[in-house]
């Protein structure tokens, strides 16, 4: 199965990171007008790649969040994956 | 019409060494238009193709199928048929379905060895047997037939479940539902096949869909590997790739695809009549007419298209199982394997017309699509004969999404989500 990198670690099993849901753009601010369409775009709505994507995991081992970048049709060789904040 | 299957004719076949049957159905190449294309020959694109030229009188259809018939998911699942859900809009489609079934081998001359065992789950404390008498009211209340097992009643009926005091999962009594069962995968889409075939409907295997062409908002066909097929109607059933069919017709879809395993283990001599389930542990177990332990478990927890499951995963499966059975440990597993399903955050069904006219969607059915086959296939083809969608599946629309009308079947999707 796949490896993820993680930054503080180094290589690690998938077994290790919790799935935190794929990248996408940012939430609307508070206020924004919103429509019941843009409302379920936004919560519900996703792109479901099959190929590299851009994801969040948090190594639920060393408690950090991270982007990683996955092959979802391909689950060999390693995953980079880079801090989600700057340490 | 194909000659029908009796135990004449199978004797009749035995005299011959068995080399004269006719083929189930035939291998189609697909012409240039159609009215109605299918994308996907799994159990509800089939479904709906036999449902379209029974009911309906529709039969200029092509199932367009990338693979072959029963090769997908209709191909994967633990084959277990139930309708024990809360909410009554889920309960009135998957009873609809149950009944479609119970009387599916006659209706399709094929025999789909429905056996109705009834589906046991486990109550492992006070508090999970408190919440059963809450559901057994629900289901009662939604017409659904359920009843409550004391644990003494339940170690007679499966003595083989880990009732030991020092269990790590204490078994304090069961829910069941005695109308729920197991069918055999593959005969169901069989059956609907040369059902949906000897109507007029062509079956085109190996022919991938690449796209879905859309045009000023209205659907013209589909691209294939074997050229473009026009069609004015155009059914997605196709779970475990739906979000990428439907983005070629523009649409994206609240769907995220998990790997969801399940394995057996070599055949042995009869010893569970009814299909087992625990919450607790995730794992459940029935054992099928070969005499194999067919068990599922949860979901692998993170997106993919590999068709491929975790050791972890499997691990945590077959731990789960031993827990409830600890007599089963000295079996060794013969196969497992993962099938892609279709996450919804609501655990229920898309089934409506697509943002995109002439453009039917059928996904989203999670870790229990096998047993909503029948319903799925007859109320897709009514909405594809009527152009409306029926009353039954009205609420599954891709539009509750954005009303907020989720209808929460996480409970009852039993299957850790």
């Amino acid at each position: 199965m796949f490896r993820i990198n993680c930054p503080w670690c180094g290589i690690r099993d998938h077994d290790e990171f919790t799935f935190g849901g794929e990248l996408r753009a940012h939430a609307p601010a508070w206020d924004a007008p919103l429509t019941g369409e843009d409302l379920a775009a936004q919560l519900f709505m996703r792109d479901n790649l099959k190929g590299v994507r851009h994801e969040r995991w948090l190594h639920t081992s060393c408690r950090e969040w991270l982007r990683v970048v996955r092959d979802t049709a391909d689950h060999s060789g390693v995953c980079e994956a880079t801090h989600v904040r700057a340490p | 019409m194909a000659a029908s299957y009796s135990s004449w004719g199978l004797v009749r076949q035995a005299t011959v060494g068995h080399g004269s049957w006719p083929r189930a159905w035939r291998a189609a190449a697909a012409k240039p238009s159609y009215r109605v294309v299918i994308v996907g020959g799994g159990g509800h694109g089939i479904a709906t193709a036999y449902y379209l030229a029974k009911e309906h009188g529709i039969t200029d259809v092509a199932v367009l199928e990338k693979g072959w018939i029963g090769g997908g998911n209709t191909g994967r699942n633990t084959t277990v048929v139930r309708s024990n859900y809360l909410r009554p809009e889920s309960a009135a489609f998957y009873d609809f379905s149950l009944r479609l079934y119970e009387r599916l081998t006659a209706e399709l001359n094929f025999n789909i060895m429905f056996s109705r065992r009834g589906l046991t789950t486990l109550l492992h404390s006070p508090h999970a047997v408190n919440a059963a008498w809450g559901q057994l009211n629900t289901l009662h209340l939604n017409g659904i037939d359920a009843e409550i097992l004391s644990r003494e009643e339940l170690q007679r009926r499966v003595p083989l479940l880990n009732f030991a005091p020092d269990a790590r999962f204490p078994i304090h009594g069961a829910i069941v539902q005695p109308r729920a069962g197991v069918v055999r995968h593959d005969a169901v889409v069989w059956g609907y096949a040369r059902g949906a075939d000897a109507r007029g409907v062509d079956i085109v295997q190996n022919c991938e869909v690449t796209g879905i062409e859309a045009r000023d908002g209205r659907v013209n066909g589909v691209h294939t590997r074997q050229g473009f097929i026009a069609a004015s109607q155009v059914v997605m059933a196709v779970a475990g790739s739906s979000s990428l069919v439907a983005a070629t017709a523009g649409i994206r879809l609240p769907i995220m695809t998990y790997p969801l395993q399940a394995m057996v283990t070599e055949p042995i001599k009869p010893c569970l009549d009814t299909v087992v389930l625990s919450p607790a542990t995730g794992s459940y177990v029935s054992q099928s007419d070969r005499g194999e332990l067919v068990i599922g478990g949860g979901l692998d927890r993170y997106p993919s298209y590999a068709q491929r499951g975790s050791i972890a995963v499997t691990a945590s499966t077959v731990a789960g199982l031993l827990e409830i059975f600890p007599s089963f440990s000295r079996l060794k597993l013969m196969r497992q394997w993962a099938g892609m399903v279709d996450i919804i955050a609501d655990s229920s069904p898309i089934l409506g017309f697509a943002p995109v006219r002439g453009m039917f969607i059928n996904a989203g059915w999670g870790t229990g699509g096998f047993k909503a086959i029948p319903a799925g296939g007859w109320t897709t083809a009514w909405s594809i004969a009527h152009q409306r969608e029926h009353p039954m599946i009205a609420p599954f629309s891709l539009g509750r999404f954005a009303r907020g009308a989720l209808i929460d079947e996480a409970a009852a999707a039993v299957i850790a989500h």
